[in-house]
C-alpha cells in the first residue's frame, strides 16, 4: 500500500476492483464504512455481486480478465473530458517528457516484438534526453511525441461502446463509474483504489496495477492523504517475506538478485545502481552501493572484508535471463530436475495451479521438507487421491512449528507497519520457532560441511549464524536488530559519531565500506540507536489528525507512513488540499508525515527535488519502458477465454505471457467442451487453501464443503437446482461439488455474445475435514503473467454438468 | 429448573447443598454451566495478557491473548480495543484464533517421517530429524551443486533444491529463511507472496 488502512477513512471516492474486501479483508471495510458514513461514495467493480457490492453506492459487473480495457476506457474518459489535475500531471508525472521518435505501438504490438523469442526488444521505449542528459519536455503537453499526447492516442481505441463488448459491463454503468471516479481529479478530493488478488491472479497482472497507478496520477490521487493504490495483501506477513526476499528474482529489500554476468560486487553495483543527469532528482537508489555492502556484512559479519569483495562470490548467481519463480520450480520439479523440497508454512499442492501437474511432481523428489502447525494436502500428498504410496519414493519430514499466537516477532501489514507480537504460551508438544528449526539444520550442515568438506562450502561456513540466546533457543530480537543493522566500528557522519555496536538509526546513515551491517535496508530504523524496539510501540499521539500514529508500531521506510507524500504540496509546499494536510512546508521545515526526504519544496531552484525520489527522473511514470509487455498496458484476452477477436487488435492474447508446454499443460480457447468462463476467490471463514483453517471446528461448520456458484440463467441452462451434485471440469481436471444456484452471479452480454461466468473458492482439499471435497486449482492453468509469474487463477474455461 | 444470574449468584454459596439435590433427580446442569463460566472467569482473573497480531490477512488487527498462568495454556484470544485499526474488532477467522492453539486436537506436536514407499507417519526425535535432513540437503546439494554454467561463467548455484515459504512466519523467520536459502546456493526460492 502507498497509503495505510486507517487513511482509506480519507476518501471521497473509493474504487474497490479486484477485490471483495468486505469478506476477505473484512476489518479494512470498517475504514470504507466509516468513510462513507462522512459522505464518500463507494464504487464496486466486480464479476460478482457480493457483499462488498451490497454496500456500495455503485456496482458495474465486469468480465474476469478485462480490467486494462475498463480502465483504459476510464483514461481516455479522463483525458478527453480533461478531468486531470493538470498541476499534478504536468509536475510530478513523466506526461511532459518526449518520447523516442522510433517507438511505436501497433495493431497490439508494441515495436521491438520479436515473435521468436516471443520477447521485446526495449531499445525503442526510451525518453529523449538533451546534451547534458535530461529528458526534454513540453510542459504545454501538446507535442504529439510527448507522453501525455502518446498516452491520449493508445487509449483512443478504448471508447465506451469498444470497452463494454470487452467487459460486458452496460455502457451506461461504464460512464456513471469513470464520472464518479474521475470527480477526485481536483485538489481537494481524494480518490482511493483498493484492490487484492482479483488484479493480480492474472496473466496481466503487472499491467492490471500499473492501469490503476496511470489513472490515480491522472487525478494527482498518489501520495496524497486519502489516495493511493492500496494492495490488500492476503498473508499475515506477505509484506514482510516479500521485503526480506524469499524470492528468486531479489535479494531483502528489493535489491536485485544477483546474475551470471555480473561477476564482482563493483559489476552488480554498477549494473543494478540508476544514473541521473538531472540534479533536482534525488535517484534514491543511488544508495544502492550502501545497500548491497551492509546486506553482505549482515550475512558473513567479519568473513565480509573488502578484499574479498564482501563475500559477493558466494552469493548465487541466476544466469541472465534465468526465471526461477514458482511456476518454473514447479515444471523443474515435474522435469525431475529438482530432488529436494523445503516447504515451510505453505500447502503448493493446494494453493498452486494445476494441482494434477503440482502433485506428480512431489512424487518426483527424493526428499521434501515440511514444516507447519498442521498437517496438509503438501505434506500427505502420498496418500491422496490417486497416490499408491507403495510407489512414491519420497521421504517425508513433516515438522511441528509454533502458531503465529506462541511466537515473539515481527510481521508487517499491508500498510508497512512492522508490528511486534509476544509469545502467548509455549507451543504444545514438541514444537518449535520456525526460527529454532532454521538455525538447526543451518547449524547442522555447517558441521558437516566442516567435518567433511563437500562442494563450494563457504556460503555455508562463512555464514554469521549467532541468533540464539543463552539456553540456545532462536532470538526473534537479535534477528530483528541484525535486519535493522549495526555500526560495525565508530562512525562520524556529520557532526554525529556512532559508536562501534549502536543499532543504526535510518538507513540515510548505512555505509558502502563495510563499517555498517544492514540485513534489509528498508528495516533499517526499526530500532533506535539505543536498541529500543520500535515496532513495539503502542503510543497512540496523533499530532496531524489524520490517524498516522507515528508512535504506534513502526513503518519502513523509516516512519513513513504515506509515501511519495511530497506529492501532496505544491511546487511552494503548500498542501493541495488544507482539509487534510498530510505535509507542509512551515518556517523552513516540513510538518505532518515523515517527509520523503528533508529537501525544501521545488519552488526552491537549487535545492528542491522532484517527489517520487526512487525514480531516477525523479518523477512518476505514465510512461514506464520497464516492464516486459509494453510501456502502455494493452488490453489482451486471458490465456483461456470465450471472445474469439479482440475488438482492439488483432493480437488476441499477451504476446509474452508465460506459458508451459509439457504434457499436464493443457489449454482450451474458445472450446465448446468448455464454454463458461470460471473465476475463484476465497471466503470470510476460510483462509487460502484452507490448510489452517479447514482444521477449526468453528469455521468449518460455517463452510464444511466445495461448491461452485452458477447463475440463475446457467442453472436454468443446464438443468441444475440449487444443491444439485455437479461436477467442473476445465482441459486440465475435474471436480465434483455441490452447486449453489444465485443471482450474485448474471450472465455478461459481450457485445451481444452472452458469456456464462462461474466461481468456485479455493478453500478445500482432501485431507480434511473428510468429504468436504478437493481444490479448485485441479482446474486452474499453469500461466503466469509476464513480468512476475503471477498465475491465472481468476479467468479460465471449464464445463459444469449436472452428475 | 431455571436459574437466572442472579439467582445463581445467590445460591452459589450453597452449592454443596445444591448439589445433593441432583441425586432427587433435579436438573443441576445450569448450575454446573454457571460454576464453570465462574471458573473461568476467575481464570481470565489470573491469566497473563499478552498482545499479538493476526496470523490471517494483511489488515494487521491487534489481538490479546490469555494464558492459564496455571497449566500454561491459551485460554482466550479476543480483539484488543487499544489497536488502531481494528479497535478490538475482528473476523471471523481472527475471532476464532484460540483454536489455533493447543487446544486444537488437531495440531502437530510430534516430528513426524515418512519412509521410502511407506503408507505411514513414524514418530522421530528432533535430533534425529535435523542430522537426517541435513545429510539429505547436504547429499543433493553436492551432487547438484553448479559452479560454472554453460558460459563458463562462475554462478555458485545449487538447482536441484528449491525452498518454498513462508508470508506466514514472522520477519526475523523470513530472514533467517532467505540466509539459509542463500548460504545452500538455492535459486529457486518462492513463496505465496505471488500466488
Amino acid at each position: 500500500m502507498t497509503n495505510h488502512w486507517i487513511d482509506i477513512q480519507h476518501s471521497d471516492v473509493i474504487l474497490i476492483q479486484g477485490s471483495n474486501a468486505a469478506e476477505n479483508h473484512p476489518i479494512s471495510f470498517k475504514w470504507v464504512m466509516r468513510a462513507r458514513e462522512k459522505g464518500a461514495k463507494l464504487i464496486h467493480v466486480d464479476p460478482r455481486f457480493t457483499r462488498t457490492s451490497s454496500k456500495a453506492d455503485f456496482y458495474a459487473p465486469l468480465r474476469s480478465g478485462t480490467d486494462i480495457a475498463f480502465l483504459g476506457g476510464m483514461i481516455k474518459y479522463i483525458l478527453e473530458n480533461e478531468k486531470y489535475f493538470k498541476d499534478y500531471v504536468v509536475n510530478y508525472t513523466n506526461a511532459p517528457f518526449l518520447v523516442n521518435d522510433k517507438f511505436e505501438f501497433n495493431d497490439g504490438l508494441f515495436s521491438g516484438y520479436d515473435p521468436g523469442t516471443r520477447k521485446y526488444d526495449k531499445a525503442t521505449w526510451t525518453i529523449n534526453k538533451d546534451a547534458n542528459g535530461i529528458a526534454e519536455k513540453d510542459f504545454t503537453l501538446q507535442n504529439p511525441r510527448c507522453v501525455f499526447q502518446l498516452l491520449k492516442k493508445h487509449y483512443s481505441r478504448y471508447d465506451m461502446e469498444t470497452v463494454s463488448k470487452i467487459t460486458g459491463t452496460p455502457e451506461k454503468d461504464l460512464q456513471t463509474v469513470y464520472e464518479m471516479y474521475s470527480s477526485t481529479g481536483v485538489p481537494d478530493k481524494a480518490g482511493t483504489v483498493m484492490y487484492a488478488l482479483g488484479q493480480t491472479h492474472h496473466t496481466s497482472a503487472v499491467q492490471n496495477i500499473r492501469t490503476l497507478c496511470m489513472v490515480q496520477l491522472l487525478l494527482g490521487n498518489i501520495g496524497i492523504c486519502g489516495g493511493g493504490v492500496n494492495a490488500m495483501r492476503g498473508e499475515p506477513n506477505v509484506q514482510g517475506s516479500t521485503d526480506f526476499a524469499i524470492l528468486s528474482g531479489y535479494l531483502p529489500g528489493y535489491l536485485a538478485a544477483p546474475r551470471a554476468s555480473l561477476p564482482t560486487l563493483e559489476d552488480y553495483v554498477k549494473k543494478n545502481t540508476p544514473k541521473t543527469s538531472d540534479p533536482r532528482s534525488a535517484n534514491w537508489w543511488q544508495n544502492y552501493p550502501k545497500y548491497a555492502t551492509s546486506l553482505l556484512k549482515a550475512w558473513y559479519g567479519d568473513k565480509a572484508t573488502k578484499e574479498n569483495d564482501f563475500g559477493y562470490s558466494w552469493v548465487p548467481k541466476l544466469d541472465d535471463g534465468q526465471d526461477a519463480n514458482i511456476l518454473n520450480m514447479i515444471d523443474n520439479m515435474y522435469e525431475k530436475k529438482i530432488k529436494g523440497l523445503i516447504c515451510i508454512a505453505q500447502n503448493p499442492a493446494g494453493s498452486l495451479p494445476n494441482s494434477n501437474k503440482v502433485r506428480e511432481g512431489l512424487t518426483n523428489l527424493d526428499w521434501t521438507v515440511h514444516v507447519n502447525i498442521f498437517n496438509n494436502e503438501t505434506a500427505s500428498f502420498w496418500k491422496g487421491p490417486g497416490m499408491d504410496p507403495k510407489k512414491i519414493k519420497t521421504e517425508v519430514f513433516l515438522l511441528p512449528a509454533a502458531a503465529s499466537i506462541e511466537k515473539q516477532g515481527s510481521v508487517a501489514n499491508s500498510g508497512r507497519w512492522v508490528q511486534w507480537k509476544y509469545e502467548a504460551a509455549k507451543a504444545p508438544g514438541d514444537c518449535l520457532y520456525t526460527g529454532d528449526i532454521v538455525i538447526r539444520i543451518v547449524s547442522k550442515l555447517k558441521e558437516l560441511y566442516k567435518k567433511e568438506k563437500g562442494a563450494f562450502p563457504d556460503p555455508i561456513l562463512n555464514l554469521k549464524w549467532d541468533y540464539t540466546d543463552d539456553k540456545g533457543r532462536f532470538d526473534p530480537v537479535k534477528v530483528a536488530k541484525t535486519t535493522n543493522g549495526y555500526f560495525l566500528e565508530d562512525v562520524t557522519i556529520g557532526d554525529k559519531t556512532y559508536k562501534k555496536g549502536d543499532c543504526v538509526p535510518g538507513f540515510a546513515n548505512l555505509q558502502a565500506d563495510g563499517r555498517t551491517s544492514s540485513g534489509c535496508w528498508i528495516s533499517c530504523g526499526s530500532f533506535a540507536q539505543d536498541g529500543t524496539n520500535l515496532m513495539a510501540r503502542r503510543k497512540k499521539d496523533d499530532p496531524t489528525g489524520l490517524g498516522l500514529y507515528p508512535q504506534w508500531s513502526w513503518a519502513w521506510p523509516v516512519n513513513r507512513r504515506i509515501i511519495y507524500n511530497r506529492a501532496s504540496v505544491d511546487l511552494n509546499g503548500k498542501p493541495y488540499n488544507p482539509k487534510r494536510a498530510l505535509l507542509a512546508w512551515v518556517d523552513g521545515k516540513w510538518v505532518g508525515d515523515v517527509p520523503d526526504g528533508p529537501w525544501p519544496p521545488m519552488s526552491d531552484m537549487e535545492k528542491g527535488k522532484y517527489p517520487f525520489i526512487m525514480k531516477p527522473d525523479g518523477v512518476s511514470s505514465l510512461f514506464g519502458p520497464g516492464l516486459a509487455d509494453g510501456p502502455f498496458p494493452e488490453h489482451y484476452e486471458p490465456l483461456e477465454g470465450p471472445i474469439e477477436k479482440n475488438p482492439l487488435s488483432s493480437q488476441l492474447k499477451n504476446p509474452v505471457m508465460k506459458i508451459f508446454t509439457g504434457p499436464c499443460d493443457k489449454f482450451s480457447g474458445c472450446d465448446p467442451k468448455y464454454p463458461f468462463v470460471m473465476t475463484t476467490y476465497s471466503s470470510t471463514e476460510h483462509w487460502c487453501s484452507g490448510a489452517l483453517t479447514r482444521w477449526q471446528s468453528w469455521l468449518t461448520e460455517a463452510q464444511p464443503q466445495v461448491y461452485v456458484e452458477i447463475s440463475e440463467e446457467l442453472a436454468q441452462l443446464r438443468g441444475i437446482k440449487n444443491g444439485d451434485k455437479v461436477k467442473v471440469e476445465s482441459a486440465r481436471g475435474s471436480l465434483p461439488c455441490v452447486a449453489m444456484v444465485t443471482t450474485r452471479l448474471r450472465p455478461f452480454n459481450c457485445g451481444g455474445q452472452t458469456v456464462h461466468l462461474v466461481g468456485m473458492t479455493f478453500n478445500y482439499g482432501w485431507l480434511f475435514p473428510e468429504d468436504c471435497g478437493d481444490t479448485a486449482n485441479l482446474l486452474t492453468p499453469t500461466a503466469g503473467d509476464a513480468n512476475v509469474g503471477t498465475p491465472e487463477y481468476k479467468a479460465f474455461m471449464v464445463n459444469v454438468t449436472k452428475v | 429448573m431455571k436459574v437466572t444470574r442472579r439467582d445463581f449468584l445467590v445460591k452459589s454459596s450453597t452449592l454443596v447443598g445444591g448439589l445433593a439435590l441432583s441425586s432427587l433427580g433435579i436438573d443441576l446442569s445450569p448450575v454446573i454451566a454457571y460454576a464453570e463460566e465462574m471458573k473461568k472467569i476467575d481464570k481470565v482473573k489470573s491469566a497473563r495478557q499478552t498482545t499479538s497480531i493476526c496470523c490471517y490477512c494483511a489488515v494487521g488487527c491487534g489481538l490479546i491473548a490469555s494464558m492459564d498462568t496455571k497449566t500454561g495454556k491459551i485460554i482466550n484470544v479476543e480483539g484488543d480495543p487499544e489497536h488502531p485499526i481494528s479497535e478490538g474488532t475482528l473476523c471471523a477467522k481472527g475471532a476464532g484464533t484460540y483454536q489455533t492453539s493447543a487446544a486444537n486436537e488437531h495440531r502437530l506436536t510430534k516430528v513426524l517421517y515418512r519412509a521410502p514407499n511407506s503408507d505411514k507417519w513414524q514418530n522421530k526425535s528432533w535430533d534425529w530429524a535435523i542430522t537426517e535432513i541435513a545429510k539429505r540437503i547436504k547429499k543433493t546439494r553436492d551432487t547438484g551443486f553448479i559452479e560454472k554454467n554453460s558460459k563458463d561463467q562462475v554462478v555458485n548455484r545449487t538447482e536441484n533444491i528449491a525452498h518454498m515459504g513462508s508470508s506466514n512466519v514472522d520477519n526475523e523467520e523470513c530472514w533467517l529463511i532467505t540466509a539459509m536459502a542463500r548460504s545452500m546456493g538455492l535459486v529457486f526460492i518462492d513463496h505465496q507472496a505471488r500466488v
